[in-house]
């Protein structure tokens, strides 16, 4: 028989998030500070909302870019929350942020054009990359700088072939954010050298002491900008599988496209919860953003007491500590943890290379959680330091 | 900030001053000072449980929502007579309201009997008490924001995802 398999995808390596959940799955009463979504259930009014629509049978197909009514809500709370002006047809609802970054580079790409894409990041844009035929050219991102990307990493990076740039941030799995006078920077580079951004902004919400800023905001970049976004962690809304595009008519036109033909339309119950939540889900937002303020202050204090030292991660729900001290990778340091005191977090290295010497711990847990789990932690470190 | 450490603490009054400091950031001596301010102000008034009551075996309590007409007193409102309600230890919950009623009594007996009998020997016979209309409470499903029947929530998430 022939090899039904295309050598391209095999060549793609598993996730290495995945080898760890198998290894935590088999461990019993095992306290995980390693999810990578809300512990919040989706605020009830939405929910409802949700119900509602099923029961008046609004069960079928949207118009392939989404509903009218959900793209002029995005496009309200985009003006409202990153002073981004956008027309509805500007917009493209996806099957969560995943399925936009995959049909944007797909739009984008032609073979052998290079993406930059900083590390320590989430784990899909690099295969994607691949899967549209382009080139992943990873950025290591420093400790020192809070994991932001600076100019002249960038400059570093950029050859003839490069095309596009993915800017994760707020940044899972290090927290660290891009203030305006980052994106400044990067921004003066990105027009100078006639490149585009794919900007996964998906933790937009999620930002502690300042409000998040889109590099599609500033000027000259609108134009190079497909910024993307979600329900998933600002509303609490994971399983909805809910996100969207926004960006030159030009390139979303072309994504509408390949959406149209790979997934006809994002889920009709859910894009009708998502009115819902943009309407009238402001307060929802606010109250959890608090209450990971909390936890994320909590967290780094205690990680701090403890000896595992971290900088304060001003966005999304992570923190990143270093743990080169004690003179194991983050490989081993996780596995240890885990088998000693049954504390599952994430090593840095499924992140990227760069994330060695580093942890992903979420508070996206109670502080009765993280307390237990924070205990386990110091008891497991005094240990190491014995 | 005082607002803030009232809402934690409103969800949760077991957190430690140890915990809350590291939770806002500041000292645990500022959070122990702030919180005696509060409790010196009567902004915080108590730290009571909320007990399902239903499911104690050997307490067979009876709690009953009654409405309460009454005729406000010269120069002292509906406070005065609400007063003379609220003293009586049966007595949970007292609040003025607008509508039908004017003040709704919430009270906690051992049986029906104990209730008829308050409201016959102590409540009615007030002087301002115009009216009373006894509800007797079925079963309750949610008290001070949290949910009392159901079951206990997991978290179902995956134990670690990207």
């Amino acid at each position: 028989m022939r090899n039904p398999l295309s050598k391209k995808v095999v060549e793609i390596k598993p996730s290495g998030i995945r080898k760890f959940f198998d290894i935590v799955s088999e461990m019993k009463d095992a306290i995980s500070l390693g999810v990578g979504e809300p512990d919040f259930d989706t605020p009830w009014h939405i929910r409802e909302e949700g119900i509602y629509s099923l029961e008046k049978g609004k069960t079928f197909y949207t118009s392939n870019a989404g509903l009218k009514e959900l793209k002029e809500e995005i496009t309200k709370y985009l003006k409202r929350r990153c002073q981004l002006e956008y027309d509805p047809a500007q917009v493209l609802v996806t099957v969560g942020g995943s399925e936009a970054i995959d049909v944007g580079l797909r739009a984008m790409l032609d073979p052998g054009d290079e993406v930059l894409i900083p590390e320590p990041c989430y784990v899909s844009y690099l295969p994607c990359v691949t899967l549209a035929d382009g080139v992943p050219v990873t950025i290591e991102l420093k400790a020192e700088n809070e994991f932001r990307l600076t100019k002249q990493e960038l400059l570093d990076a950029i050859t003839d072939k490069t095309k596009v740039l993915i800017m994760p941030f707020p940044n899972n799995p290090t927290g660290g954010i891009m203030e305006r006078r980052d994106l400044e920077d990067i921004a003066e580079v990105i027009i100078e050298k006639d490149l585009f951004v794919i900007s996964d902004e998906i933790y937009s919400e999620l930002t502690y002491g300042q409000d998040h800023v889109s590099i599609a905001s500033l000027p000259g970049m609108k134009e190079r900008t497909i910024v993307i976004n979600g329900f998933s962690k600002s509303y609490a809304m994971t399983g909805w599988r809910l996100g969207y595009a926004c960006g030159p008519k030009e390139i979303i036109d072309q994504m509408v496209k390949i959406h149209q033909f790979a997934i006809m339309c994002a889920p009709t119950t859910s894009q009708y919860a998502a009115v819902e939540a943009l309407r009238n889900g402001d307060d929802d937002v606010a109250a959890m953003r608090e209450a990971y303020d909390q936890r994320r202050r909590y967290l780094v204090t205690r990680l701090n007491e403890i000896g595992m030292p971290c900088f304060e991660p001003k966005g999304a729900f992570y923190v990143f500590p270093c743990i080169k001290d004690f003179g194991m990778t983050s490989d081993e340091f996780a596995t240890t943890l885990l088998k000693e005191q049954k504390v599952a977090v994430v090593p840095g290295t499924a992140f990227g290379d760069c994330g060695e010497g580093f942890l992903r711990i979420s508070y996206a847990y109670s502080i009765e959680n993280l307390k237990i789990a924070l205990d386990r932690i110091e008891v497991f470190v005094k240990g190491l330091k014995k | 900030m005082k607002e803030k450490l009232l809402r934690a603490i409103d969800k949760n009054s077991k957190l430690s001053p140890a915990d809350l400091s590291r939770m806002f950031g500041v000292t645990e001596e500022e959070i122990v000072t702030m919180i005696k301010e509060l409790e010196d102000e009567k902004v915080i008034c108590g730290y009571p449980t909320l007990i399902n009551w239903e499911k104690v075996e050997q307490d067979e309590r009876v709690t009953a929502i009654i409405e309460v007409k009454v005729t406000p007193q010269r120069g002292q409102g509906f406070d005065r007579i609400a007063e003379r309600i609220y003293k009586f230890d049966e007595v949970a919950d007292v609040y003025l309201i607008s509508g039908n009623y004017d003040l709704v009594v919430i009270l906690e007996g051992k049986s029906m009997r104990e209730i008829a009998n308050f409201v016959s020997d102590k409540l009615s016979p007030l002087e301002a008490v115009l009216s009373t209309s006894t509800n007797f409470v079925l079963k309750k499903y949610k008290e001070h924001g949290l949910p009392l029947v159901g079951e206990v929530k997991q978290d179902e998430r995956m134990l670690v995802t990207p």
